[in-house]
């Protein structure tokens, strides 16, 4: 199964990846109408500080506690990725309780929970934050 | 090989995926008094506060039982496990037997004795779907509400029907809201936040008796309500077990491969105790996925399998309209504490571990915390310090990262 990887040290701390994945979730095909001058909710995350930078988002786990832990059956692992039904959803957070990566996020508008689908769900077709990172810092390949 | 689950809620569903993956061709039965699809219980409530329906809370999907090749006996009751015959006597008279069975039979309202109970016309509890359901017909704009109960179950109860009915009381013994998982101060934000959607509070106080729809609470005050709801509390179902000579506590007691101390029986949820890592002490978490968790491992090892269940933790989430608490782990050692607003943070640590956590209306990386909790985290290999501050990554060492974000995990 590929997943996406992060190469800590390559990571530039520019955050396109971020602005990426609004754009790739955001059902739009233009950049501009999709982010300018709105708040982004990626899902994924960059942390910077003291010269490190890397990218956090879900690690699509092979025993998934938030599968696991989901009140209303809303997060299913299928084929290796973990994947959330916003219409069954009830916004509970239990989920963003559980993550230890801290990568189920509460929607823009808290009434579900949000994460990566590795953009298997909308036009993108593979990781549009790795199709579009500079340097490499994110890969999405297999991995032991 | 014939495994019997008695039960259909999280464990008794999370324990036959856990037997189908290590087994595909043992008969499955599974047990259960309510007639419904499984469901995904806490989710009364957002039913009755409409964010959910009959079909999108189902807690799997429609084939799962013909899918896993599962034979189901819904609207019985398993009245007695005969561990000697490994039979299960159901309320029709039928006997199942096992080679090995899964009591996962969940827990009751406990209703304390209270004074005149019997004339209150229009009662509910809220359990189950047919709880919510029942409650459901009598809802109506009119109507006034008396919930006696500030604990989880009150008031996801009274978030489910305040916007439907005019008026809820909620009443409680407790000097605060919510007292198994917030302090006062955390208790008083969210208490606010409801009696601005028109709750009214009865704290340190409770109903001494009731007269038809009038009810006569310990400090003199008088409350006219037409609908009661008794959220006071549950207690676990053990008699299943402790009839059939198992040892129980206040839950069914196992091992941490969730097997009773009948051979061959396992228990897993809302019925059972879990070694609580952090108190290190055996106590009931109720908790949904403290039941997942258990009712995985009892599965795992029904089928053969070598699953142990060792770092329960308390964890819940909850949420009030549009406002979300969520907490983990115990409360006692040195506290860290946040107030900006209407937000609250409070962290509990001692002897270099992380023991608890109250966040109200600030959720976001939450499982940053709780893993700390879950894996007792020396914090010393931590920057306890900035974690403080924001639940973050980079508070771990680099080699952590490299484990968790450049491998699969």
């Amino acid at each position: 199964m590929k997943r996406i990887y992060v190469n800590e040290k390559w990571c530039l701390g520019c955050h396109l990846c971020e602005y990426e994945c609004a754009f790739a979730n955001s059902g739009l095909t233009d950049m501009v109408k999709a982010l300018k001058g709105k708040a982004i909710r990626p899902n994924i995350r960059v942390e910077d500080g003291n010269g490190v930078h890397f990218a956090v988002n879900c690690r699509h786990c092979s025993d998934p506690i938030c599968v696991h832990s989901c009140i209303a059956g809303a997060l299913s692992a299928e084929d290796g990725t973990v994947k959330i039904d916003g219409e069954k959803c009830v916004g509970c957070f239990t989920c963003v309780l559980v993550c230890p990566y801290g990568a189920i996020l509460p929607s823009a508008d808290g009434r579900i929970a949000q994460k990566c689908m590795l953009c298997l769900n909308n036009s993108c077709g593979e990781p549009n934050c790795v199709k579009h990172c500079i340097n490499n810092a994110i890969v999405y390949e297999e991995r032991g | 090989m014939e495994y019997v689950i008695i039960g259909n809620s999280t464990a008794a569903v999370a324990a036959a995926e856990a037997i189908r993956a290590k087994d595909a061709a043992g008969g499955i039965t599974m047990i259960s008094d309510e007639k419904h699809h499984t469901y995904g219980r806490p989710l009364i409530s957002y039913y009755l506060l409409g964010r959910t329906d009959r079909e999108r809370m189902k807690y799997r999907p429609s084939d799962f039982y013909a899918k896993n090749g599962i034979r189901t006996l819904f609207g019985v009751r398993a009245e007695k496990i005969d561990a000697a015959d490994k039979k299960v006597c159901l309320s029709d008279g039928r006997k199942i037997a096992y080679d090995k069975l899964l009591v996962a039979a969940g827990s009751r309202p406990f209703v304390p004795p209270m004074e005149g109970i019997e004339s209150v016309p229009c009662k509910f509890n809220f359990m189950t779907l047919d709880d919510a359901l029942a409650l459901e017909k009598v809802l109506s704009p009119e109507k006034r509400v008396l919930i006696v109960g500030a604990g989880l179950i009150g008031l996801k109860c009274l978030e489910g029907i305040a916007g439907r009915v005019k008026k809820v009381f909620v009443a409680d013994m407790a000097d605060r809201i919510l007292p198994s998982i917030l302090d006062g101060y955390g208790a008083s934000l969210i208490q606010k936040k409801l009696e601005r959607h028109g709750a009214e509070f009865f704290l340190s106080d409770s109903v001494q008796e009731f007269d038809g729809n009038t009810a006569h609470l310990k400090s003199g005050k008088v409350l006219e309500f037409d609908i009661l709801v008794i959220a006071v509390g549950v207690r676990a179902n053990v008699e299943l077990v402790q009839d059939a000579g198992g040892k129980v506590g206040r839950g069914i007691l196992t091992d941490d491969r969730q097997e009773t101390s009948l051979k061959d029986v396992y228990a897993a949820g809302d019925c059972t105790e879990s070694y609580d890592i952090t108190t290190k002490t055996c106590r009931i978490l109720a908790l949904l996925p403290n039941a997942q968790f258990q009712g995985a491992c009892a599965g795992t090892n029904m089928a053969g399998g070598e699953a142990h269940f060792a770092n329960a933790v308390p964890m819940n989430a909850i949420g009030f309209f549009g406002s979300h608490v969520l907490t983990a782990g115990s409360y006692f050692g040195e506290t860290y504490e946040e107030k900006k607003g209407d937000t609250y943070k409070k962290l509990f640590y001692s002897d270099n571990r992380l023991n608890g956590f109250i966040l109200v209306d600030i959720p976001e990386r939450a499982g940053i915390y709780t893993s700390l909790i879950r894996n007792r985290t020396p914090l010393d290999e931590v920057d306890f310090g900035s974690l403080k501050e924001e639940p973050a990554l980079m508070a771990f060492s680099a080699q952590y990262r490299a484990e968790k974000l450049a491998k699969r995990v």
